[in-house]
């Protein structure tokens, strides 16, 4: 207890100021009323000009006049980069790891773009900008030279930053044989479970928050492959080593999710949690809304909850989190505005 | 019937002529009809085609807008998907096989599209969103093949249209310029075989009458000369008073036979 009080005490010598900056950066989080505004545009340019009013203020301003949806995205997420690399430069350890493992889900994404691209002989800079900027690291463009699947895992997976993961789960034979699906899915739990474990070391309010967050994460994860997995040839042995062992279900629900035939039995797993039973008995309502949207949903919960505490680091990645939300829900509602598909323009998923 | 008569093949009036022309009259009715029902098997195809198109034209665009917003769809809940399907996408699934299909004797191209192997990329966003992507694929897949078909009917639509016209441009062409040339010919034949008849029976009534005449002043000439020769050859005309057949006397120098 007085471990806690401690590192509460000494929080913001370090810390401080970048938590009132992500709070600040919260602050500026469009608001429901935004949103209300938002759905109401006829035209993308409307859009663009509510969101002038918005944190977001002029950063549309050098966009020639017919906007597509693909630009405002793109502008979007130049912004939410703009922010997490100036706290990234002015963060100290231990938050420097923490925000660092934050962006390891985007190496991992881009890693596998780049194999994939790779196999498929792509030329580097047609595979370069499609990856995502925070999960750019010294050596990827090195996986785009080597030759063959032996040196790119010796040479340069082993080395990244991610290279535990790689080392602990997948062989050199692996890259060959595995569905980069599969591969993907594996590194990730890897990840997970590794950032899982970080929290708990850090401890204190941290590892309470993320710990909540994270579980969920490796929760919705087992969940949603195992309604994904139905009618793949992904086999149950498989779908089992994809599972994320850091969440509520470990290890029964697990197991039985392993077992699972058809969603209705999935259904039942989540039935024993009181929290997924909520989520699985909201899908299908009059909102139309899908088994994801209500995941999403409770994530954007869970991240609001984490910010009612202080002195912790769960509100980095809860930013991070409903920042990318925000631009999905932007970029849904612009869809559906140019699509002029108005009748499931309000299924995005509330933030605040 | 000056202009009509003028518009005749040149042939020679002969009977070997006129019924070489009555041959060519009876194939020219025959083709005439055959292509007139192709032209109208080709028109009832035609408009059964333009149904279809208008149809399909209707219904594409309603699939293509659902099939845009299902991939906004995938985006919102599995992310940006796009560069990792470009990335995995070797060859491809869809393919379209031309084939042929005859209609009164025209080749119409067909196009049907085809799985071409199993789902190359089945698990995409197994983490989340797979079914959105799967759903996407779903719908995008039900575009292509009514994009196929419309593809095909406006293929066959255009073969049709050509060969339609060509049909009719035939049927034409038999109904108004060969039939009634054929007709005119076989006309002039006749008229032309019926006058040399009727000129031939007139010389040959010219040239009995001339005998007849040349006949009588021979008599004349024996009957001054002597009465009992005379009198023989007055009793042998007694007996044939319309002189000799035309057809008999093999002495007759003026007769071909």
């Amino acid at each position: 207890m007085s471990m806690m009080a401690s590192t509460d005490l000494l929080f913001n010598v370090d810390h401080g100021y970048l938590e009132g900056l992500v709070r600040g950066f919260k602050s500026g989080l469009l608001k429901e009323f935004d949103y209300t505004n938002l759905t109401q545009c006829e035209t993308l340019e409307d859009l663009k000009l509510h969101l002038q009013g918005t944190d977001y203020g002029n950063f549309l301003q050098n966009e020639p006049s017919p906007i597509a949806v693909s630009t405002l995205d793109d502008r979007l997420r130049e912004r939410l980069i703009i922010e997490f690399t100036h706290l990234q430069n002015h963060s100290m350890n231990p938050l420097t790891k923490f925000l660092d493992y934050i962006t390891y889900s985007y190496m991992i994404d881009n890693i596998i773009l780049l194999i994939s691209g790779t196999l498929h002989a792509r030329s580097l800079d047609e595979l370069m900008p499609k990856c995502h900027p925070l999960g750019s690291f010294e050596e990827l463009p090195t996986i785009a030279i080597v030759a063959n699947t032996a040196d790119l895992y010796n040479a340069v997976l082993v080395d990244s930053p991610l290279g535990p993961y790689f080392k602990d789960c997948l062989s050199e034979q692996d890259l060959d044989e595995m569905n980069i699906e599969v591969i993907r899915n594996t590194l990730y739990k890897a990840y997970l479970q590794s950032f899982y474990d970080y929290c708990q070391e850090i401890g204190g309010s941290t590892a309470e928050v993320m710990g909540r967050i994270l579980k969920f994460e490796a929760d919705r994860r087992a969940f949603m492959i195992t309604i994904n997995s139905f009618g793949t040839e992904l086999s149950k042995d498989d779908r089992k080593n994809l599972y994320p062992k850091c969440g509520h279900l470990y290890p029964e629900g697990l197991a039985k999710l392993s077992e699972a035939d058809d969603q209705d039995q999935v259904r039942q797993v989540a039935a024993y949690y009181s929290d997924y039973r909520k989520i699985f008995d909201g899908v299908g309502g009059p909102d139309g809304k899908t088994l994801e949207d209500k995941f999403f949903e409770f994530e954007m919960e869970l991240h609001k909850i984490s910010f009612m505490q202080q002195f912790h680091f769960g509100v980095f990645y809860s930013f991070v989190r409903m920042k990318e939300q925000e631009q999905r829900n932007i970029v849904w509602i612009s869809e559906c505005i140019s699509q002029q598909h108005r009748a499931k323009i309000h299924n995005y998923i509330p933030i605040l | 019937m000056s202009g009509a008569s003028k518009d005749r093949l040149n042939v020679f009036p002969s009977r070997m002529a006129l019924t070489s022309m009555k041959l060519r009259l009876k194939g020219a009715q025959k083709g005439y009809s055959l292509l007139k029902k192709k032209s109208d098997a080709l028109t009832l195809r035609f408009r059964q085609i333009l149904a279809k198109i208008i149809e399909n034209k209707t219904l594409m665009g309603e699939v293509m807008k659902e099939a845009s917003f299902s991939l906004a769809e995938a985006r919102f809940s599995a992310g940006d998907i796009t560069p990792l399907v470009l990335e995995n996408v070797d060859k491809a699934k869809v393919k379209v096989r031309a084939k042929k299909d005859n209609v009164a004797g025209v080749q119409l191209p067909l196009f049907e599209c085809y799985y071409d192997g199993g789902d190359s990329y089945l698990l995409t966003g197994l983490s989340r969103g797979g079914q959105q992507v799967h759903r996407c694929k779903e719908v995008y897949y039900k575009a292509i093949k009514l994009l196929v078909e419309l593809a095909s009917l406006q293929t066959a639509f255009i073969v049709l249209d050509e060969a339609i016209k060509v049909t009719n441009r035939r049927v034409n062409a038999i109904e108004h310029v060969i039939l009634p040339r054929i007709e005119n010919t076989i006309r002039y034949i006749t008229t032309e075989l019926d006058e040399t008849e009727r000129e031939e029976f007139f010389r040959l009534k010219k040239i009995q009458e001339k005998k007849r005449i040349a006949k009588e002043k021979q008599k004349l000439q024996n009957e001054s000369e002597g009465i009992k020769t005379v009198s023989h050859n007055y009793e042998a005309s007694e007996l044939e008073p319309a002189g000799p057949s035309i057809f008999e006397g093999t002495n007759d120098e003026d007769m071909v036979v």
